[in-house]
């Protein structure tokens, strides 16, 4: 099994990118990359981030985060972060990045913000 | 409880580093950490490998990466050698600092200090850097 799944939804033009596995060093970062790019390829700018099932991330998967973020908001589009567990919320705020990300705990919430 | 010591090496790849990540983490099982403390050590020691791999060695795949694990009643220690040009961790960026919020990359050691009780640099005698990291019981 890969280290992280990506599914991906649509609601409208936002997609959501369900994760599930762990945002490592290696291939879970490169998986996020990929997609990534692959989205902003096809125009889809407004990107949702559900990291629910994401029970790992490391300084790497952190860094990814942080370029998938830069990488958009230069596309002029914007990522957010949906159901972030303690773990993940505990490194973020470690490395002051909850002051960068949008953060939301519902995923209406976190729909209706990119409006 | 007596000292116990176990040692071994990886190959400068990425994908050699979940493997020695497993070892360091049921060793510290079995010197009685518990899940919390663990989830820590498997951080800390993940970033360390991934500094030591990629920075150190730079993927050298002729270099190694030396692990050394010693267990007392009262720490865990946790060696992690490379053999590359070595580096001056005081001139290492913060990551927190706002210019530097954006990048990519520079928080491995940030993560180490914040999972383990001690994390101590050195230039080894015969090249290289080893990093040491303690977690008390």
């Amino acid at each position: 099994m890969a280290e992280l799944n990506i599914a991906e939804r649509q609601a409208g033009d936002i997609t959501i990118l369900d994760m599930d596995g762990k945002v490592t060093i290696g291939e879970g970062s490169v998986a996020l990359r990929n997609t990534i790019r692959r989205l902003l390829g096809e125009g889809k700018k407004k990107i949702l981030l559900n990291l629910g099932s994401v029970g790992y991330i490391d300084s790497s998967g952190i860094g990814e985060l942080v370029s998938s973020f830069t990488a958009v908001n230069k596309e002029g589009g914007s990522l957010k972060l949906l159901n972030l567990t303690q773990k993940i919320q505990d490194l973020l705020a470690i490395t002051k990045l909850l002051t960068v990300f949008d953060v939301f705990e519902n995923e209406g919430d976190a729909l209706s913000s990119f409006d | 409880m007596g000292e116990k010591e176990t040692k071994f090496s990886i190959s400068s790849k990425i994908e050699a580093i979940d493997e020695a990540v497993q070892k360091a983490t049921v060793f510290a099982g079995e010197a009685g950490f518990g899940d919390d403390a663990l989830f820590g050590i498997d951080m800390a020691v993940r970033e360390a490998l991934a500094n030591a791999v990629k920075h150190g060695n730079k993927l050298d795949a002729n270099k190694n990466v030396e692990i050394t694990l010693v267990s007392s009643a009262e720490a865990l220690e946790i060696l992690i050698r490379d053999f590359g040009e070595g580096f001056d961790v005081e001139e290492v960026p913060d990551p927190t600092n706002p210019e530097n919020l954006l990048k990519a990359s520079g928080r491995g050691i940030l993560f180490m200090h914040n999972f383990v009780d001690k994390v101590e640099w050195k230039r080894h005698a015969e090249g290289g850097m080893i990093v040491k990291m303690t977690k008390n019981h």
